[in-house]
């Protein structure tokens, strides 16, 4: 094998002139003055920290935080660490990430179909609704839900009561809550058991209308297994959940799982908002695929529902889903906002509170901006895995 | 967002400010520039609060302009800027303010891993509760099971979760990055309490919707004595600060006020009040400014109970009494070491 691409050494082409050793030599020079400028950050900050003696390093996340935090996933008092506390906020930030995302995915079908209706009624509401959200910026948003829902709402004494179970006030709604007694496991085991279950049949079902074209009727069958097989396991253990109903007592409920308001008005406001981004996606994803496509499928005999769920819903997912990996990474990044209405995420529970009372900007503002880069990572990796699956395949 | 772009900046500042080179002093930094920048509050009425004309008044107001009459000679020679709870210490470290006075807390951990220095209490403070009237509580130990509405990034917020644990009560804290949205909040009904300093109770009850349905409870649960502040680093600039406020206490104590300290300066005979007004020694020379640095402050500003009483006095909308506030030869707190 003699090398034709590059000029043999000694040739009429000088060394500098040699593109191999050219690009390889630019590298280098820009990456070394890229860790040059990073350690010269580094270096400065350490140095002029240590000067005006204010405090560094990560021992801080052991210290007591010493501060309350209204919703908490994972225990948490006010003698937990700062390390607990990054972690409480943490959870918050995806709790509303997760939510949002979900509320705002369903929300944006919905009205993105229905800017293609051809019922005008349902084709202005969407349009309107579009047009209204998307164009008002969303901390005002989250303003509107706070500050205008939440006035108009009574007090815990007078709280909007349904059935007893659920009561609506200025404080949140209030939940019976589940509680978990011996025995819990094996209903919990069943659950997972039936729905394993449903998946293995829904395969061997395909299978078998791929086979002799017959179908069995999924949804009965489904659901049938999902009711019966838990019930089952709750009889045989002697119903081990029970239900806590909340009480008022003094000035607030006791019992019973709370949603805090600013939870509340954090994911409507962020989920309503990113809704219409997503709807205008869903509508350019319809609107790509040509008109051809239906008129094959309803020539072939499939109806009018099969037509969007089998043909042209998987054609579009191909233009929807790069943008609404975007909206999902935007959604999450907004939440951020929820200082303003004092809803503890990690914005203000770490880079608020925690920061004001260690002074340890350099290290917090660091871990911050690294949650949400890893956050972001992990969701365009999801998203990305499942744009794999459903784009086009060309043979 | 703009509280992270702060955060940010000083991030940037410290990270970027070259190390080795000598810097101007603080004082020197001050006079070239012709004005004081100050670090306020962004709207606490007695404290500093911007009226309809948008010029600043208030108890820290005045000291910021005490400052700017000691160093420039001009009271009006002061740019105010406002600031939440969260960023006044980074806007000192990255040294976008030269003083901070904004009802400030001094505790350890603040004086002494921030890299800031107190130079006194202006004003001697505890921590207090407000509640509506009609829910019939006359006892901060009576408010278990309450949601309290408080401001981010203060020792309220720590002082809070110390008193219900040491009483074994329970809370719900739902805490809010500016003052503002915390009185929004309780007015909406989102909290049945507002816990901050009693002083800001005062300040904070005047902007309720209706101001008379509420009360402060008794209790003070946490010693606050709030001051000015100063980035380390300076020493001469912490003694000027410093001693402005002493100058106002000693001027208070020997009955030296803004009305009549042209003619003291004339005729006293007292050698306490000549070395205060410069006539005897030369005190300002070494923090070095002037030797009539503290007749200035009296004859621009006046002395500490003329401050205390035009912003925060019982003549004042809040009506606070002298309290431990008066001088220490009237039963208070206040007392100043001797200028000599």
């Amino acid at each position: 094998m003699t090398d034709l691409a590059t000029p043999a050494s000694g040739g009429k082409t000088s060394f500098i002139n040699d593109p191999k050793v050219r690009s390889i030599g630019l590298q280098l020079i820009a990456l070394l003055a890229v860790v040059f400028l990073g350690w010269m950050f580094v270096d400065n900050a350490s140095e002029n920290l240590a000067a005006q003696k204010i405090a560094t390093g990560f021992g801080f996340l052991d210290n007591t935080a010493g501060f309350g935090i209204n919703q908490t996933l994972i225990p948490y008092s006010e003698t937990s660490t700062y390390g607990r506390a990054f972690f409480v906020g943490l959870l918050n930030t995806i709790l509303v990430g997760v939510v949002g995302i979900i509320l705002a995915t369903v929300i944006g079908f919905l009205v993105g179909i229905g800017r293609l209706s051809k019922n005008f009624v349902v084709r202005l509401l969407s349009t309107v609704y579009v047009e209204v959200l998307r164009n008002l910026p969303p901390l005002f948003q989250i303003l509107f839900w706070y500050l205008a829902v939440l006035s108009a709402m009574p007090g815990p004494r007078n709280s909007i009561n349904l059935f007893d179970e659920v009561f609506i006030s200025n404080r949140g709604i209030i939940i019976p809550r589940p509680l978990f007694n011996e025995g819990t496991g094996t209903v919990l085991w069943s659950i997972g058991a039936a729905i394993l279950a449903v998946i293995l049949i829904h395969y061997w079902s395909r299978a078998r209308q791929e086979e002799t074209g017959r179908r069995l009727p999924m949804l009965p069958i489904g659901l049938a297994i999902l009711i019966l097989v838990p019930l089952a396991a709750m009889y045989v253990t002697g119903f081990p959940i029970g239900i806590e109903r909340p009480e008022l007592k003094g000035f607030n409920f006791s019992g019973g799982a709370r949603v805090i308001p600013e939870f509340v008005a954090l994911t409507v406001a962020l989920a309503t908002y990113t809704a219409a981004f997503i709807a205008e996606n869903v509508r350019a994803g319809i609107q790509a695929v040509s008109h051809g496509q239906t008129e094959a499928a309803h020539s072939l005999g499939l109806r009018n529902s099969q037509t969007l769920r089998l043909v042209v819903i998987p054609q579009a997912m191909r233009v929807i889903i790069p943008p609404l990996t975007s909206q999902y990474l935007n959604l999450t990044k907004n939440s951020s906002l929820a200082v303003g209405i004092g809803y503890p995420d990690l914005v203000a529970v770490f880079a608020g509170t925690t920061l004001n009372q260690t002074g340890q900007a350099i290290e917090i503002i660091a871990m911050t901006m690294g949650v949400y880069l890893v956050l972001s990572i992990i969701t365009s990796v999801i998203m990305n895995a499942y744009n794999k699956r459903v784009a086009l395949v060309e043979r | 967002m703009k509280r992270l772009i702060s955060t940010f900046a000083v991030a940037g500042a410290l990270g970027l400010a070259a190390s080795g080179a000598q810097a101007a002093t603080k004082l020197e930094q001050v006079k070239s520039k012709g004005f004081v920048q100050c670090g306020v509050s962004q709207g606490l009425p007695g404290f500093s609060t911007p009226d309809d004309k948008g010029s600043w008044t208030g108890l820290d107001v005045d000291f910021c302009r005490a400052v700017a009459s000691a160093v420039l000679g001009d009271p009006s020679k002061v740019k105010y800027t406002p600031l939440s709870a969260k960023d006044r210490f980074t806007a000192l470290q990255s040294g976008d303010i030269d003083i901070l006075s904004r009802n400030t807390t001094w505790t350890i951990t603040r004086d002494t891993s921030l890299g800031l220095n107190f130079t006194g209490v202006t004003y001697y403070d505890g921590q207090g509760f407000m509640i509506r009237k009609d829910k019939k509580v006359n006892s901060a130990m009576e408010l278990s099971g309450a949601s309290i509405c408080t401001q981010t990034g203060t020792t309220t917020e720590q002082n809070l979760a110390d008193f219900f644990r040491a009483n074994n009560m329970n809370y719900e804290v739902i805490a809010f990055a500016t003052n503002d949205e915390v009185v929004k909040a309780y007015d909406a009904g989102r909290c049945d309490v507002l816990t901050t300093d009693r002083s800001g109770l005062a300040g904070e009850r005047l902007k309720l919707t209706n101001p008379d349905d509420h009360i402060v409870l008794p209790e003070i649960i946490s010693k606050e004595p709030l001051g000015p502040v100063v980035a380390h680093g300076d020493d001469q600039w912490f003694d000027i600060v410093k001693w402005v406020l002493f100058a106002q206490l000693n001027a208070e104590e020997l009955g030296v006020t803004s009305k009549n300290v042209d003619e003291q300066l004339k005729s006293t005979a007292n050698p306490e009040v000549k070395r205060l007004l410069g006539t005897e020694g030369k005190y300002g020379e070494g923090m070095g400014i002037g030797n009539d640095w503290a007749y200035l402050i009296i004859k621009n500003v006046g002395n500490y109970g003329e401050m205390y009483d035009k912003n925060v006095g019982p003549d004042t909308p809040l009506k606070l009494a002298r309290g431990v506030n008066a001088l220490w030869s009237k039963g208070g707190l206040q007392y100043a070491p001797p200028i000599r």
